[in-house]
């Protein structure tokens, strides 16, 4: 095993990312507050963050690492305008449970 | 060494994502996706990048989870309800999410010829990073920057007061 | 050396730099109290000890020893952890100063003025000013009181707006010396003394200016205190701490105070070098070779420290929309303006 020799094969990041995004997916099914569920999602977005940078690692290639800085560059703008609708509708309906905001007008 | 900060930071992370699952008040949410978070940074920086790590802390930990907890504070988001709804995404969902976990993982664990990282291998630096950057990659990376400009719009039009002519709540 | 003697040595070193940080901390809040006192034309502190100097320990022990009260409407998982945050997130980013000549090492190319050479020093720093908002964040929130509610809305949001020119006012300066670890950062400003600082021969003097300001901010210092308006908010995001928890909060603000000393001093003036270059013969002693870097280095801390209290003696407090229009829209454009600038420079130098 790579245990005596202080390695840690890139294998197990793979899995603790597939662990991770796997957790991020059950948040979002049984999180009920919005928000909650939004930090679900991001998540996964990390978690897939984490195996980009293994495979970067692994090829010794710069542009994974490049891609997981767009990522995060796409998740700051996403939060900026997922929280933005939140506050948006939390204006109109007063809550935040994902199952009370069901219709599509007011 | 490696293998002792792996273990204790990817159990932090495990820790921080099932908390996360588990909290009722959804700053406890926040406050466990940042422990995530954080030790994902180290994780990369084990990894060898090391900007990643530091942009991954700055930008995830400190602008993104600030924005997260501020609207918490601000809507005073209280204990989760319980849910009214139906119950068939436990029947579909959690099957579906083992499925995911199990396809990804035997997939993983059947690569071939995957190496694995030492505490002193190579750190991709910040200059060879910028380099691919702003000469191969420029294209998007100006994308990018017109996607926030967007999203700034964006959020500025549906976090202001009033209807869509921009006159003013009665 | 071992990694055993590389161990003890390191942990010797936190505990030297922690006990000394903690001491400037209490002898910074003197120098305030003094300073201001001069500037309001009383005395300030001078009971205990000569001159006061015994203040700050018998403050100490005061805040030790009071009654620690927890309000029973409190959050109490948060409201514990909020001072650890913001006081442990203030000390750990002096890690990655160096305060001496790195040429000067032990055996094993060991560093005797610095904890820690990270690569990339200078984003460490802003990631761990970063992490420090959520002590303020949680203090507010946890309280469960109004007016600590708004003292860490209001922090975040100073926050996180003074953090995007703070960090863009750095750029030039990085642009400069083409790295971002601090050894290198200040050695590239090393050559000519005075002359050849990023302030004044990297003509960074804008650059200065918007640090200075979004420092001000980010410590939530006056004439950016805010979240802590004494006659607004009673006492801000802090109104429901007593005792030590409170006292953690102070100390905080003041290593705060202490760490954007350091950066202004590594990033503009030069580090622990000499502001007169070449012109003063390196002494051959090898204990003053090492001491006069350290002297020089809290030398420019210390005078950046007493320009925060003046600023604080002299200016009034903001009004909460001028604090922003400021941010967004005369500190972030002229930091974008100044990045442009050196950089056009720097190409066509």
């Amino acid at each position: 095993m790579h245990i005596v020799s202080h390695e840690v094969p890139l294998v197990w990041y793979l899995i603790l990312s597939a662990v991770l995004f796997c957790l991020g997916v059950v948040g979002f099914l049984i999180k009920r507050n919005l928000i909650t569920v939004f930090m679900s999602i991001e998540l996964m977005l990390n978690a897939v963050n984490l195996s980009f940078v293994t495979f970067a690692h692994q090829w010794h290639e710069v542009k994974g690492q490049i891609f997981v800085f767009f990522v995060m560059m796409v998740a700051a703008a996403e939060a900026a305008v997922g929280l933005a609708i939140i506050i948006a509708v939390f204006r109109a309906r007063s809550t935040l449970a994902v199952d009370r905001i069901d219709l599509m007008k007011l | 060494m490696h293998l002792i900060l792996f273990i204790i930071f990817a159990a932090l992370c495990l820790t921080g994502a099932v908390n996360l699952l588990f909290q009722k008040q959804p700053i406890n949410s926040a406050l466990s996706l940042i422990v995530v978070m954080t030790s994902l940074a180290v994780l990369y920086l084990l990894l060898g990048a090391e900007f990643l790590a530091a942009a991954q802390v700055i930008v995830y930990a400190g602008a993104i989870m600030v924005l997260f907890t501020f609207v918490v504070m601000l809507l005073n988001a209280g204990r989760e309800e319980r849910t009214l709804g139906s119950r068939a995404y436990r029947t579909v969902g959690f099957p579906a999410v083992a499925a995911i976990l199990a396809v990804i993982a035997t997939s993983f664990i059947k690569l071939q010829g995957f190496g694995s990282a030492r505490i002193d291998d190579h750190i991709t630096s910040t200059a060879d990073l910028s380099a691919v950057l702003f000469t191969k990659l420029l294209l998007p990376f100006e994308v990018t920057s017109v996607l926030i400009l967007v999203a700034i719009l964006g959020s500025v039009a549906l976090a202001r007061k009033g209807d869509a002519e921009g006159r003013e709540p009665k | 050396m071992t990694i055993l003697q590389f161990f003890l040595w390191s942990v010797l070193k936190v505990i030297v730099v922690t006990v000394v940080l903690l001491l400037a901390v209490a002898y910074t809040v003197l120098l305030e109290r003094k300073l201001v006192g001069r500037i309001q034309n009383r005395w300030g502190p001078n009971r205990v000890g000569p001159f006061g100097l015994l203040q700050p320990l018998v403050d100490g022990a005061k805040s030790f020893l009071k009654e620690d009260i927890i309000p029973t409407a409190v959050y109490r998982p948060l409201y514990l952890l909020a001072p650890i945050i913001a006081l442990s997130c203030a000390l750990i980013s002096i890690g990655v100063v160096p305060f001496g000549d790195p040429g000067i090492t032990g055996p094993g190319n060991f560093h005797f003025f610095q904890i820690a050479d990270v690569n990339i020093g200078l984003l460490v720093i802003l990631g761990i000013t970063s992490i420090g908002v959520y002590g303020i964040a949680l203090a507010g929130w946890s309280s469960n009181n109004k007016y600590s509610l708004l003292g860490s809305l209001r922090s975040s949001a100073q926050l996180v707006s003074y953090e995007l020119a703070l960090g863009l006012s750095l750029v030039g300066v990085v642009l400069r010396s083409g790295s971002l670890n601090l050894d290198t950062i200040v050695a590239t400003q090393s050559t000519h003394g005075a002359l050849s600082w990023n302030l004044f021969g990297g003509f960074q003097f804008i650059a200065f200016f918007i640090y200075l300001m979004a420092a001000f901010a980010e410590t939530n210092r006056a004439p950016f205190d805010l979240p802590e308006a004494e006659s607004e908010l009673t006492a801000g995001y802090h109104t429901e701490y007593s005792s030590m928890k409170f006292a953690m909060f102070f100390m905080a603000e003041y290593a705060n105070m202490i760490t954007v000393g350091c950066v202004a001093t590594l990033l503009f003036l030069g580090g622990w070098t000499s502001p007169f270059g070449n012109l003063l013969p390196t002494p051959d002693n090898i204990v003053i070779r090492s001491l006069l870097p350290m002297f020089w280095f809290v030398f420019k801390v210390f005078g950046f420290l007493c320009l925060y209290v003046w600023v604080r003696g002299t200016l009034p407090r903001f009004r909460y929309d001028q604090l922003m229009n400021y941010g967004w829209r005369w500190l972030m454009p002229l930091a974008i303006l100044n990045i442009v600038g050196t950089s056009l420079w720097l190409a066509y130098r």
